[in-house]
């Protein structure tokens, strides 16, 4: 971007190389000079929370895959060595387990940032996208792993998972031995899951590189909504934004340790320390927690299809909100109403991960109903029609002067800056 | 331009659509192989048949088998089990079928023990038919093994199997 300086190499090796394959002069553009918006909140730290949690699941996952024995008759017990015999194994395989855990609370606040700030909006569409398809290869990669080891719910999160393919009309029953590479989930299927419980994050690696590089093109959205309008309105990313992230990430950690260390098992299902049986179903099933709503969804609608179709609907309703949301204000601090839905759909989400965990029957399943249909409502209804009869609050001009007068006014976050908009318009 | 499009073609767009498709045709024949090893190989599909003793299961016993990685629930019928199996309505089943249709002897009943909803494996004289209630999603199935309530859309499979003996079935 305009403003930013650009990288001289000093030294005569750094001349060298750059000259040749100019990756400093990148890495300097997209993480040093890089200018970012100056109103930056903690919720924006979550991006680099996020490739954290990447880097931690591959390195705790290549040194699992050295101890760990991908077949029937041994996978259960190989994960029962590395937790026994290997010298720190629980460590890493809690710091792994824990791991997809904390990424998906990571990705959710993530992604609900997004919904409330109007980051999905003209011109970051494909950003938006592109991380609506790393969140899909997270759950294929969460999925994965947690039936590689083999236990009850490793293999009947399988069997179900996979049948809901089974519910595809004409195709199903083909689509079924190709998954499962034989009549039931079984040893083809184990071994199948488990090269590709190797290969997708790093597919995650390639398409989060492609999500970064849509983002250097518009920059960051920002608290405010609104575009930056030049130089006074952005610091660079380092020192300012690096400090930041880093103290976010270390915070993040001694979240993530509190689980390793002291609370394991807590998101875990008991169930899971049973070596899989293919004669006998766990009385609950249930997936990992964050995958809960989905699965309610899934089960909220009483025909095998129609329940499936529902449930694909509602993750991939996400790809298509840059499109469902008509409002030209980003965002929610200025969209009195939008930010009430937009709490109101938090709370519905949070209820139908609660449903999906209990059994589908009596007063869960209506309720999970009711949940279902606002879900729905809230993407196909809401989020169009509040766009056009909304009157949003005034916008500040800049982005600095929205910081100054937050200053000035010491505190009184969104309200101040809309108040003295409105004063100076 | 729209000139060029009234022109005759010429010698090199033949050569080119014809390069294309050769080259689109052996890209497709190529992954055949790359997606065909995805299905069940040749030591999967031996394992096709067993045989079962039936002489050990007592009326109203039961026992479950595996047959090709998967659940097959032999049951030992009581009469009860039959009257109730032979005089439901069969247009209201969601899965219309007899229990004639559903056995080769009416005491012994033979069925895969995978729920037709998503394939969790039911559990045995449960669930508000007396039949087998499955607890994932809540399916209930009567003492023939057919759908009654819940998400499942079909009856419990059943197998190919035939009598080799009075008291031997070959399954597969
Ligand atoms: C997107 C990144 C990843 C996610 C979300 C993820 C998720 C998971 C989950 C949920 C489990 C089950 C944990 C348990 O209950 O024990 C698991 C297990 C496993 N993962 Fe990953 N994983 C990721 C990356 C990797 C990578 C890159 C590798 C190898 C290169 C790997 C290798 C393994 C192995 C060997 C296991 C089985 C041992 C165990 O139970 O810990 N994972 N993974
Ligand atoms: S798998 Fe049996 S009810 Fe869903």
């Amino acid at each position: 971007m305009s403003g930013a300086p650009t990288f001289e190499p000093q030294s005569a090796p750094a001349k060298w190389l750059e000259s040749r394959l100019p990756i400093m002069g990148l890495v300097h553009s997209s993480f040093v000079a890089f200018p970012t918006p100056k109103n930056l909140n903690y919720w924006w730290t979550f991006g680099g929370i996020l490739m954290f949690c990447l880097i931690t699941q591959i390195i705790t996952g290549i040194i699992l895959v050295m101890h760990f024995t991908p077949h029937v008759d041994f996978a259960f017990a190989s994960v029962e060595h590395i937790m026994r015999d290997v010298n720190y194994g629980w460590l890493i395989r809690y710091i792994h387990a824990n791991g997809a855990s904390m990424f998906f609370i990571a990705v959710y606040i993530h992604m609900f940032r997004g919904l409330y700030y109007g980051s999905y909006k003209e011109p970051r569409e494909l950003l938006w996208i592109l991380g609506v398809v790393i969140y899909l290869l997270m759950m294929a990669a969460a999925f994965f792993g947690y039936v590689i080891v083999w236990g009850q719910m490793s293999f009947w999160g399988a069997t179900v998972i996979t049948n809901l393919f089974g519910a595809i009309p004409l195709i199903g029953d083909p689509l079924l031995s190709l998954l499962w590479g034989g009549f039931a989930v079984d040893n083809p299927t184990l071994n199948r899951f488990f090269s590709l419980h190797y290969l997708v994050p790093f597919l995650i690696f390639g398409v989060v590189i492609l999500h970064i590089w849509a983002l250097h093109v518009p920059g960051n959205n920002n608290p405010a909504g609104i575009d930056v309008k030049g130089e006074q309105d952005t610091v660079p990313f380092h020192p300012y934004y690096t400090a930041k992230d880093l103290f976010a990430i270390v915070v993040f950690m001694i979240f993530f340790a509190a689980f390793v260390f002291y609370m394991p098992n807590a998101l875990g299902e008991p169930d899971n320390y049973i070596e899989a049986n293919r004669l006998s179903t766990p009385e609950h099933i249930v997936p990992e927690w964050y995958l809960l709503p989905f699965y309610a969804i899934l089960r909220s609608i009483p025909d095998k299809l129609l329940g499936v179709i529902a449930m694909g609907i509602a993750i991939f309703v996400l790809f298509i909100v840059p499109w469902l949301d008509t409002s030209k204000v980003r965002s929610a601090r200025f969209r009195p109403l939008y930010k009430q839905f937009f709490w109101l759909f938090v709370a519905d989400c949070l209820l139908l991960g609660y449903i999906g965990a209990k059994p589908a029957e009596g007063a869960y399943l209506l309720i999970g109903r009711f949940a279902t249909a606002y879900y729905f409502i809230h993407f196909f209804v809401i989020m169009p029609i509040l766009g056009l009869i909304e009157t949003p609050k005034p916008l500040p001009e800049s982005i600095s002067k929205a910081v100054l007068d937050k200053k000035g006014g010491g505190g009184g976050a969104s309200e101040g800056a809309a108040a003295s908009a409105d004063k100076s318009a | 331009m729209a000139t060029d499009h009234a022109e005759e073609p010429t010698r090199r767009d033949f050569l080119y659509i014809a390069t294309g498709a050769v080259g689109a045709v052996g890209a497709a024949a190529l992954a055949w192989p790359f997606i065909d090893q995805l299905n069940p190989d040749a030591s999967v599909l031996a394992l096709a048949s067993i045989e079962v003793d039936l002489s050990t299961i007592d009326e109203g016993g039961a026992v479950t088998v595996t047959w090709r990685g998967k659940p097959v629930f032999i049951r030992h019928r009581t009469e009860a089990e039959i009257e109730a199996a032979k005089t439901v309505d069969i247009s209201e089943l969601r899965d219309p079928q007899t229990d004639a249709e559903r056995v080769k002897r009416p005491e012994w009943l033979v069925m895969l023990g995978i729920c037709t909803h998503l394939g969790c494996v039911p559990l045995g004289e449960k669930g508000e038919y007396d039949g087998w209630f499955c607890p994932c999603h809540g399916s209930h199935y009567d003492t023939s093994g057919r759908i009654r309530k819940g998400p499942a859309p079909l009856n419990l499979e059943v197998p190919e199997y035939a009598f080799i003996e009075d008291n031997r079935i070959k399954i597969g």
